[in-house]
């Protein structure tokens, strides 16, 4: 009995209401959280999953050895690879491709390699115009790698002492 | 206690029955209870070096291993317990010292014992600080890469070496830490089975050099197939990636090849790739070739045979490799059939067709029967690289006392004791009709055979043997008295009372007969189909410059001919000289098929991969000409109703015995004037493997040149390396001169089937030589 009382004089008072209105005159006031997109930009973690590219070492050898742990990882089966002897006896690659439309950006690639090779970078905003530009090929990856070795070197040193 | 007697022992609780004395790894073995190890290997010889195999049997206080110790009866073995664990831990700990973590670009990562055996055994991290070990490479050769690092000194392949492959090449070098797997002197590993040294090294040390960094083993597909290159039909797998035979790994049986396979049988895949291999089929216009699609090619080659046979399918002949499949081959000698011509025929290489061969010419004996004779007469055999397997065998038979003889015209390279009788292809005869006599044949030429010691002694050896047999090699099926060397043969297995065999020399020599790939009544044979000229020929998987008896001959012989069509895997240029229509065909791997080997084995398997671009399995092939030239019963669905077929064909012929009825008249060949020898190299015996980059680099695989003895170079007047032009028959051939201690007085060896001899004449016969 008491509480169809209680419910009764809540609604005439229209006391949801008035607590609601509160809620949103609060964040009137509040400093806002939208991103003006593409002007500005959220913050990315150095963790994430952007586009994959190839890393070098500081000489300028591809890191690379064709091991195939990341091809062989991939759920997607996104990567493609052949490899040979290379004149100087090193195990390297003659073709890395990654299949931008298979590929689900789950970093499987990054974790298994053992020399920190292919990496996902923080790029996440890129188009092709043709089909066949969805392929990613080792030139372009370690292209890629090469642009934006200073930000991976800093994003990988940074998660280092985590894995 | 008898060696049969079985004992019981109790191995982790559970009772297990072993005969006494043997090994208790091979107890557990058979009883799926897993020990850890790397040095034992079932066919080599123990050497409980890793130590990786220590278990802990009771009222013993310290571990042992389990690859050493015998059973005895009442033995408690514990293969789990802490002492044992911890002695496998300690071993593994130690063993991965010095071991590279370098897994990432070994080949042997993802099928690595140690790898797999880490993963149990291991530690997640090493207590060693200090430095590894680093081994320098040898560079033992084309098949075989070395990245001696990462041994971990079990020396399985030194082991291999001694008592498999019958070469000490390698050797452990150095003690404890310094202990190094190497060659005394710096040279490559050559063995006919040196490949197996790959399967046998339980980490990535010794790996596959035409296969290196090109693929990782999870990605391959595993197939079963059957070697093509030799009538002991070992048993193989095919490593498949994306449509492309990767490798090729032995398949275990114990009747054939055990657990090994000869270098031919393992690299010859790199053949299906070379740039020589046929995707389109060809046709011939004004002396250009053409490629054009199947549908032309097909009606052009059925056109071309029915303008040919116009009214009389006597002007056609067929000449058939006896390296293709029992499916082709019969579907091939059905079309003949049904075009109603009888000459047929597969002895490409056989020198002499007077004799009644036996229905089923076979080994004579079980392929594993080999490794218990007492006693062989080889006659014009070089069992060890023409049969690699079969070598092995009898090689096993020899270090077990077995007295071996060689009757031959070239001195063998052998890995083992053996009495070699080498003399002139004329003089083999009457040394084999010397061994007649000492055994008290008569008859023929027999009688004024003179008998020496030797033979005495092979006649000897022969008589008082419990098993004994008379093998006839490759060389004796191409002497131009073949049916003289049977006849005698037969007589010595009679009178010695040893079993009679033949080494037959393709994947299918055996199956052809089988197939009904021989000449019927008024039929012609490979020599007279090769001689005279017919209107128009077919010819299966032949490079008649290559794999016939006599190449110049052929070659003149078909270049008359009307229209040749050939069904070939391989652009060939002695091919290209005589076809009119090449029809591109699927190889051993890419089509279903059976070969019948040594020991009457039909074997069949299925294709791995899909043909190589637009080439068709030959037995599709005959199949659509069969219907274009509307001969029935040409609509078989699959191999499967092809070979139903054959055995209907075949009936119930068993092998039987190999000894013919024939009177022993005189030879033919007289030793006069200087005699070619032509042998067939190991690696030039078919298309496939003379295409095989890989082994064409390695030791065995020999140019053409005229190999003469030191004594008969000088009688002559030739040096070593001199260009003499070679004249035999019609042909000639210009050829630098090898002084070669192998070969008998009044001998050249020419050998055959080599790029440069495509001119000559019959593998045996009178050649002269001119300074050029």
């Amino acid at each position: 009995m008491m509480k169809v009382i209680r419910d009764y004089i809540k609604s005439l008072f229209l006391l949801e209401l008035i607590r609601g209105l509160a809620l949103t005159g609060r964040y009137m006031f509040k400093k806002k959280f939208t991103v003006q997109y593409p002007e500005e930009k959220a913050p990315i973690s150095p963790r994430f999953r952007g586009l994959h590219a190839q890393r070098r070492y500081a000489s300028g050898e591809e890191r690379c050895i064709a091991c195939k742990l990341c091809e062989a990882t991939c759920p997607a089966l996104a990567i493609t690879i052949e490899a040979e002897p290379r004149a100087d006896g090193s195990r390297r690659t003659t073709r890395y491709d990654i299949d931008l439309f298979k590929c689900i950006f789950c970093g499987y690639c990054q974790e298994s390699c053992p020399v920190d090779a292919i990496v996902e970078t923080r790029v996440y905003e890129y188009h092709f115009e043709n089909r066949q530009d969805a392929i990613i090929t080792k030139e372009k990856l370690l292209a890629l790698g090469d642009k934006y070795e200073q930000q991976l070197a800093a994003d990988i040193a940074a998660q280092a002492k985590y894995r | 206690m008898s060696d049969d007697q079985m004992v019981t022992i109790e191995v982790d609780g559970r009772e297990l029955q072993a005969k006494a004395g043997t090994l208790l790894i091979e107890a557990t073995d058979a009883a799926g209870i897993n020990i850890p190890r790397f040095c034992y290997h079932k066919k080599l010889s123990v050497a409980a070096n890793c130590r990786m195999c220590l278990v802990e049997i009771a009222k013993v206080p310290k571990p042992m291993p389990a690859c050493a110790t015998p059973v005895t009866a009442g033995m408690q073995v514990f293969t789990r317990s802490p002492l044992a664990l911890a002695a496998q831990k300690g071993t593994m700990e130690f063993l991965l010292i010095n071991h590279p973590l370098d897994c990432p670009i070994c080949d042997q990562g993802g099928e690595c014992e140690l790898q797999d055996i880490a993963l149990g055994y291991g530690n997640d991290a090493s207590r060693f600080v200090e430095g590894k070990r680093v081994v320098q490479d040898h560079n033992i050769g084309p098949l075989i890469a070395t990245d001696l690092t990462r041994c971990i000194h079990c020396t399985r392949c030194v082991r291999f070496g001694a008592e498999i492959a019958g070469i000490r090449e390698l050797g452990a070098l150095g003690r404890g830490e310094h202990m190094e797997i190497g060659t005394f002197i710096e040279k490559s590993v050559d063995s006919e089975l040196s490949g197996n040294i790959i399967d046998i090294c339980p980490v990535g040390s010794l790996t596959s050099k035409p296969f290196r960094y090109s693929a990782r083993a999870w990605e391959l597909v595993q197939h079963k197939g059957i070697a093509p290159h030799d009538s002991v039909g070992s048993n193989l797998n095919l490593h498949v990636r994306r449509n492309q035979v990767m490798r090729i790994h032995p398949r275990d049986n114990e009747a054939l090849n055990e657990c090994w396979i000869s270098d031919r049988d393992r690299f010859s895949y790199e053949g299906l790739y070379s740039d020589d291999r046929l995707i389109r089929p060809l046709l011939k216009k004004n002396d250009n070739w053409l490629e054009v699609d199947w549908q032309d090619a097909l009606e052009a080659a059925a056109q071309g045979l029915k303008k040919a046979r116009g009214t009389s399918g006597n002007r056609l002949a067929a000449l058939l490799s006896p390296s293709a499949t029992l499916e082709e081959l019969y579907l091939a000698q059905k079309l003949m059939r049904g075009l109603g011509s009888e000459n047929i025929d597969f002895r490409l290489r056989q020198g002499d067709f007077r004799g009644q061969e036996p229905e089923y010419p076979w080994l004579g004996q079980a392929i594993a029967e080999l490794e218990n004779l007492n006693a062989a007469l080889l006659i014009g055999s070089n069992i060890r690289k023409e049969q690699p397997i079969l070598g092995h065998r009898l090689r096993k038979a020899a270090l077990e006392g077995a007295q071996i003889c060689f009757l031959n015209s070239l001195e063998l390279d052998l890995n083992y004791g053996a009495m070699q009788l080498v003399n002139s292809p004329a003089g083999m005869i009457s040394d084999l009709a010397a061994v007649a006599k000492a055994l008290g044949a008569s008859g023929g030429m027999i009688e004024s055979a003179e008998v020496g010691d030797r033979h005495r002694q092979i006649a000897e050896h022969l008589s008082s043997a419990a098993r004994a047999a008379v093998l006839l090699g490759n060389l004796a099926a191409a002497h131009p008295d073949y049916s003289l060397i049977q006849a005698l043969a037969s007589a010595i297995a009679e009178k010695s009372g040893a079993v009679i065999g033949y080494l037959p020399e393709a994947a299918n020599s055996v199956g052809a007969r089988l197939s009904g790939a021989l000449p019927g009544t008024g039929g012609n044979n490979a020599a007279e189909m090769l001689a005279n000229p017919h209107k128009g020929y077919l010819l299966l998987g032949v490079e008649p410059g290559l794999d016939v008896w006599n190449p110049g001959k052929a070659m003149e012989t078909l270049a008359q001919a009307e229209f040749v069509v050939a069904l070939s895997a391989f652009r060939s240029h002695s091919l290209e000289q005589v076809a009119d229509a090449i029809l591109p065909i699927a190889s051993f791997a890419e089509t279903s098929g059976t070969y019948v080997n040594a020991q009457g084995d039909w074997q069949s398997f299925t294709g791995a991969i899909t043909p190589a671009g637009e080439a068709r399995p030959a037995w599709k092939v005959l199949r659509v000409l069969g219907n274009l030239l509307n001969v029935a019963g040409f609509d078989q669905m699959s191999t499967e109703e092809v070979l139903a077929e054959v055995r209907q064909l075949a009936g119930d012929r068993k092998p039987s015995s190999n000894a013919v009825d024939r009177p022993i008249n005189e030879p033919t060949l007289k030793a006069s004037g200087l005699l070619r020898v032509g042998d067939v190299p190991i690696y030039a015996v078919d298309p496939l493997v003379r295409r095989a980059a890989s082994l064409q680099k390695t030791r065995d695989a020999i140019t053409a040149a005229a190999g003469l003895n030191p004594n008969e170079a000088e009688r002559v007047g030739l040096s070593n390396g001199a260009k003499v032009l070679v004249k035999q028959e019609n042909g000639s051939a210009e050829l630098r001169i090898l002084i070669d201690p192998a070969v008998p007085d009044g001998c050249v060896r020419i050998p055959a089937g080599l790029a440069g001899t495509e001119k000559l004449g019959g593998q045996i016969g009178n050649v002269t030589l001119e300074k050029a």
